[in-house]
């Protein structure tokens, strides 16, 4: 933390704007005015410059037949929650999703305190049928957390506390709108760790981690939130609190509905509090970057990391080296350990004791590169090493959509078939693409598929689309990892569920939600 | 042509919240992750780059410490260092050890080693001191060259380029010299996997100060090490009414 401040100016001093652009999204908002179709624009990311253009109308978007906003009802909400927890003006941090890509036109932000709160507006929202769109920390990044058209925004960030966190069993209690960081250092705090680690963690929520079952870079050793999360309590669109909250990893009594609420992007309660199984964090943490010279390699080494480190493994990623090569040309403060090789992998081990996890991943390395399927690469157990290292790793997302146009895709792919799509790809795209590379959990067979263009066509775009979903779809891949459907693919659902799942996927909404006023325009067409 | 010798200092890793012990005698170090101090590694990259331009023909890492300071040998030795010197010091007597002991071991060391060169990291991200290098070369009585951004050969000796407030200072010295590396001298690189592998096989010589003469008697005791001052928490207040009235009851305006 000392050496953390100096080292930034270093950064800033060695790359003119990097901090100050990091956030920026390409420029791009004139595309959505000279499309076509309201498809063309869908699953794009890093649109507009400053203030994309109302989503309502970009994507052609018929708004439900929901009552609107009056005075009357901003009177009630602000007797309801006080003045200061209810926003009528400078709304644009909530109309616009994180990627500039969504912007909504809601007039009305309300800012509960507690879980009644939350019940007592969704009660009335029931009953006037207004729409209601539920926000954590806005991070999503398939448009699911902000309003289409004017939904009034639910925003559960004042209910930030962790309520308890038991050194004993492990388990925390905490509100949905904690900031998913703040969270682990709470859980740190007592030497436990939350089983979810992602880039956006210092503005994420819990809520809206579980909302989306987020995925991340520690679900190969953890599981997803399915297994992590024992209860949840959640508001359901006519107010009625649904209690689901366990202290007990065992609890087979009835239907288990708590996991109806996770992945379920706010469509069919709001989450206001949760129960984590938190695991004990490793006391020692290290990692490995190493380059290889085929996917063939890349997938022995896999193999070779489960076997030989299986019970200390916490994260596998794979980077190509198109998707490396631009986050280093972009961000000049990255220092990459090693260069020259077609794949890279990030491979961290976590474990109780330091001396025995160095010796393992030693002798996985040197094992590698015995056999030759380990080229080169650096190894490290230092904290601020490795934070280095995992810093290459974030800043490959936001290399691509730096100065171009990226199609971003989020799949799930066999291994024996997880990069052959990147090379099809490439092929397909020809001199219209500039870069066509993947990168990803290659421990949870997680892809991000990603195709560079100088800016939006539509020649590009017909080759891309929906190519990439049939070739998803016939290898029983998922069209959606761990971003979640939103609004952004709501269209391409069908790909990876029959219509007989969506048809009991609708039902279920409608049995949930009858007035359909949670999270409309989201998930289900 | 030249002989480097570099000091490397073990310390907390930066990444490491640094606790301070309940019994306020010092930080807690027992089970804390430490590393090589930031700003020796940029001294080792900077004499591992003089070798590789043949500006230096063998590169000499020292650490003074404790057992495990042998580990940031190691890892100078993986960047490139040629061969290592431990000068071992109890843990409890190296608590209370100051850049004064420090710079008499390197500069005792220097003279050993026939060094031409020697270069150190500014400071230490733990105790901040920022005197081992000056010290070091009023011991030697050899100029010095401190907060080093650039080093270049010239005929007559090195060029050398300084941080100093407010801007950039060109000096030229004389080899032998003491030189201390400053933040932007360079990047430093990862130690490789093949490197490190070669890095266990190059030798390490461990020492003792007694070995070299130096009285390490503590010259200081350490009566309290207290954590910074908590920041108070803010309040919101309703109105700007109500702002000013609360500065002024603060006695702020």
């Amino acid at each position: 933390m000392r050496f953390q401040r100096l080292l930034q100016m270093r950064r800033l001093a060695t790359s003119a704007s990097a901090s100050a652009t990091l956030m920026r999204a390409p420029k791009q908002t004139t595309h959505h005015s000279t499309m076509g179709t309201s498809l063309s624009v869908r699953t794009m990311a890093g649109s507009g410059a400053a203030i994309p253009e109302l989503t309502q109308i970009t994507d052609n978007v018929q708004r439900g037949n929901y009552a609107t906003l009056n005075d009357a009802d901003v009177a009630h909400f602000e007797k309801l929650l006080g003045t200061n927890h209810v926003l009528t003006e400078d709304l644009e941090g909530y109309n616009i999703c994180f990627l500039k890509r969504i912007r909504g036109n809601s007039k009305l932000v309300l800012k509960p305190g507690n879980t009644e709160e939350v019940a007592a507006i969704m009660r009335y929202c029931n009953e006037r049928k207004l729409a209601v769109v539920p926000q954590g920390g806005n991070t999503g990044l398939v448009g699911g957390s902000v309003p289409i058209c004017d939904e009034i925004v639910l925003s559960l960030q004042r209910l930030n506390k962790v309520l308890s966190v038991d050194e004993v069993t492990g388990i925390a209690i905490v509100e949905s709108g904690c900031i998913l960081e703040n969270f682990d250092q709470r859980a740190r705090d007592v030497g436990l760790t939350v089983p979810l680690d992602l880039g956006a963690k210092a503005s994420c929520h819990i809520g809206g981690n579980v909302s989306t079952n987020a995925g991340g870079v520690r679900v190969v050793r953890y599981g997803n939130l399915h297994g992590s999360v024992l209860g949840v309590e959640a508001v359901l669109a006519n107010g009625q609190v649904l209690d689901l909250m366990s202290n007990f990893k065992k609890d087979n009594t009835g239907y288990h509905m708590k996991h109806l609420f996770i992945g379920s992007e706010g469509t069919l309660g709001v989450i206001t509090k949760l129960s984590m199984l938190c695991p004990h964090s490793s006391k020692a943490v290290n990692v490995a970057f190493i380059g290889l010279n085929s996917f063939d390699d890349v997938l022995k080494t896999f193999v070779s990391a489960k076997r030989n480190l299986g019970e200390i493994l916490s994260s596998c990623e794979l980077i190509d080296e198109r998707a490396l090569n631009t986050a280093l040309q972009q961000f000049k403060f990255l220092n990459a350990p090693i260069s020259g090789f077609p794949f890279y992998m990030l491979i961290e081990t976590s474990g109780s004791n330091g001396d025995h996890d160095e010796e393992k991943i030693n002798q996985f390395i040197g094992d590698g590169m015995e056999r030759g399927e380990i080229q080169d690469g650096t190894v490290t157990g230092d904290p601020g090493k490795v934070q280095e290292i995992w810093k290459i790793r974030e800043m490959v997302p936001l290399g691509l959509i730096e100065k171009s146009f990226c199609f971003k895709y989020d799949i799930s792919l066999p291994l024996r078939d997880f990069y052959s799509i990147v090379d099809v790809m490439r092929e397909r795209c020809g001199s219209l693409a500039t870069i066509v590379c993947g990168y990803g959990h290659l421990g949870d067979s997680n892809l991000h598929l990603n195709v560079s263009c100088d800016e939006f066509n539509d020649e590009i775009y017909k080759r891309v689309e929906p190519f990439v979903y049939e070739y998803t779809s016939k290898l029983k891949g998922s069209i959606s990892a761990e971003h979640g459907i939103g609004f952004l693919k709501k269209d391409y659902l069908h790909y990876s569920k029959n219509s007989v799942a969506i048809d009991w996927m609708r039902d279920m909404k409608k049995l949930l939600d009858p007035n359909g006023i949670l999270n409309p325009y989201k998930v289900l067409n | 042509m030249a002989r480097v010798l570099v000091g490397v200092k073990r310390v907390i890793d930066y990444a490491v919240k640094v606790r301070v012990k309940p019994d306020k005698t010092g930080v807690v170090t027992q089970g804390v992750k430490h590393s090589m101090n930031p700003f020796d590694e940029i001294a080792v990259e900077e004499a591992v780059k003089m070798k590789e331009k043949k500006l230096a023909t063998e590169v000499i890492a020292v650490s003074v410490g404790p057992a495990q300071s042998a580990e940031v040998i190691r890892t100078a030795m993986a960047m490139g260092a040629d061969r290592g010197v431990h000068v071992e010091v109890p843990q409890a007597e190296y608590e209370l050890l100051q850049p004064i002991h420090i710079s008499k071991i390197l500069a005792k060391l220097a003279l050993d080693e026939k060094a031409d060169l020697v270069i150190l990291g500014k400071q230490a991200i733990d105790d901040d001191a920022n005197q081992t290098a000056q010290m070091t070369a009023a011991v030697l009585n050899w100029p010095q060259g401190t907060f080093c951004n650039k080093i270049e050969k010239t005929d007559a000796g090195l060029t050398i380029t300084r941080e100093i407030d407010g801007g950039l200072e060109t000096i030229k010295t004389k080899i032998p010299a003491v030189l201390s590396a400053d933040l932007r001298l360079n990047t430093p690189r990862y130690a490789t996997l093949p490197n490190i592998m070669k890095a266990k096989k190059k030798p390490l010589k461990k020492v003792t100060a007694k070995d070299l003469g130096i009285d390490t008697t503590p010259r200081i005791d350490i009566i309290s090490v207290e954590d910074p001052p908590v920041r108070q928490a803010g309040a919101t207040v309703a109105d700007v009414d109500a702002l000013v009235a609360k500065l002024k009851e603060g006695g702020h305006i």
